[in-house]
């Protein structure tokens, strides 16, 4: 009986998921578009967090963010100003927000804005930043803070006004050739970031802006293969945020890890997070550093999993084994094994190498639990200390009792309903 | 000659489910096998067990 429930519930949530439509709209101020902002809001990856449990790259974000937004002129002042409970941190989950690594919006940062064209909701993601010292893996210096205001003063103004004469971009349809050119859509951005200039440079070239900002910009998307990344989140944001809140849903619709602990919200178990300890990231670091240097996984990039690509779709991109460590074959191998804990193929997300199936979509707890395989997770490696930057890629596991606690809340639920 | 004894006169196929010391053991003596890739539901937790019960 329970189990029909729960299957009718999950097959709602799978529609859900599947029938998604992300759509980028335009570009926005964080404050100005972002419900439950102002000038003293920083929102983070992960679950909810405080100043001091935050772990070294968190901590190097918030204090960029903070003289980036004007309110400390040095690490000194940021620091009292962070520790004296002044600022309010909240998830970026809870303002239907995603930011990669320590995922840090503020104020005055622009953001990409995204709506879910079939079920009406929005998603919000900031511009990526580039590679090297960016404030996402906790780099505050002068130069991290310069690029921020660069891109509030240029590279956005720019792409808003050609999106404008461009209109909306179906996203999902370009992060679909994506996967046919070799991307998984977390780790391995290339073809979506190539994608997206072919896409936007008639557009840009049509802007008022003067031609060597025109360049300037071209410039910078095409030194960052993970600039469209901050197109795939917010796409696979709005994807999952409209299949929450079904009841007797198992199926996951949040993972996120904010450096200290990994999280999972459930569709049907509401808002509520169920965390546990964030793990080491294994893979391939930058040459000069050890794995005493990494930071435990962070960021909310683990959305492309939670929506059925990056990690479930190694498959559609070998090359990746070069970042991330492992064989081609390894890649195949993390594909199949996804589909032992998913409820669903994907009906647009193919990967060619698998005679187009379907990427494995849609976690469902119930057999996290029972098969023991935990998420695989493909992703970057952040300093443990603020203000260094990314040191290497690799995958990830959540820990087993996030989903092992999600379990036992939904039995109680239906417990107290005496549905079981 | 009974059936069993029969079989082992044969060339063995073998499929190893559970410890994989069994399957290396095997291996060693160039017989050929398939080691599955089998855990016991929920990794043999019992509290999992009974919450997953209660779903069916």
């Amino acid at each position: 009986m329970i189990q029909e429930r729960i299957e009718a519930a999950n097959k709602k949530v799978m529609e859900i998921i599947l029938n998604g439509q992300p759509t980028l709209l335009d570009i926005g101020i964080a404050e100005e578009v972002i419900l439950g902002m102002n000038k003293k809001t920083i929102l983070h990856a992960g679950p909810p967090i405080k100043w001091e449990k935050m772990s070294g790259p968190l901590k190097g974000a918030v204090i960029g963010a903070l003289i980036y937004e004007g309110l400390a002129v040095d690490e000194k002042e940021a620091t009292e100003l962070a520790a004296s409970g002044e600022i309010s941190y909240d998830p970026c989950h809870h303002h239907n927000t995603v930011g990669p690594m320590a995922g840090v919006v503020s104020a005055s940062m622009p953001v990409w804005i995204l709506q879910n064209k079939k079920y009406a909701n929005y998603s919000y993601c900031t511009l990526n930043e580039g590679l090297g010292k960016v404030l996402r893996y906790g780099a505050y210096s002068d130069e991290v803070i310069k690029r921020l205001k660069w891109i509030e003063n240029l590279l956005a103004p720019l792409l808003k006004q050609a999106l404008k004469l461009h209109g909306p971009i179906d996203l999902k349809t370009m992060i679909t050739q994506a996967l046919q050119m070799g991307d998984e859509g977390h780790n391995r951005n290339r073809a979506g970031t190539s994608l997206l200039i072919r896409e936007l440079a008639p557009y840009i070239i049509q802007t008022k802006f003067s031609e060597k900002e025109k360049i300037e910009v071209l410039k910078f998307i095409d030194s960052n293969d993970h600039f469209f990344l901050n197109l795939t989140m917010p796409a696979c944001k709005c994807t999952m945020d409209a299949a929450k809140n079904i009841e007797f849903s198992t199926i996951v619709t949040v993972m996120a890890r904010n450096g200290t602990e990994f999280g999972i919200r459930v569709s049907g178990l509401g808002d509520r997070w169920f965390t546990g300890p964030a793990g080491i990231v294994d893979g391939l670091l930058f040459p000069g550093y050890t794995a005493e240097d990494a930071n435990p996984d962070i960021g909310d990039s683990v959305i492309a999993e939670t929506a059925g690509i990056g990690g479930f779709a190694m498959a559609a991109a070998p090359a990746i084994v070069q970042f991330v460590g492992g064989t081609a074959k390894d890649a195949v191998n993390l594909t199949l094994k996804m589909y032992e804990i998913t409820a669903a193929e994907n009906n647009i997300f193919k990967i060619p190498a698998l005679d187009f199936r379907g990427t494995p979509t849609g976690i469902d707890i119930r057999k996290v639990v029972e098969t023991g395989i935990l998420p695989s997770i493909n992703t970057g490696i952040a300093h443990k200390d603020p203000g260094v930057g990314q040191v290497g890629a690799g995958l990830v596991k959540p820990p087993m009792n996030c989903f092992e606690d999600a379990l036992q809340a939904f039995v109680e639920d239906l417990e107290t309903k005496n549905l079981v | 000659m009974t059936k069993i004894n029969e079989l082992f006169q044969e060339e063995l196929k073998i499929i190893n489910i559970g410890l994989e010391s069994f399957n290396e053991n095997l291996k060693k003596q160039n017989i050929k096998t398939v080691q599955v890739d089998w855990k016991p539901p929920a990794g043999g937790n019992k509290k999992m067990l009974s919450l997953l019960d209660k779903l069916k």
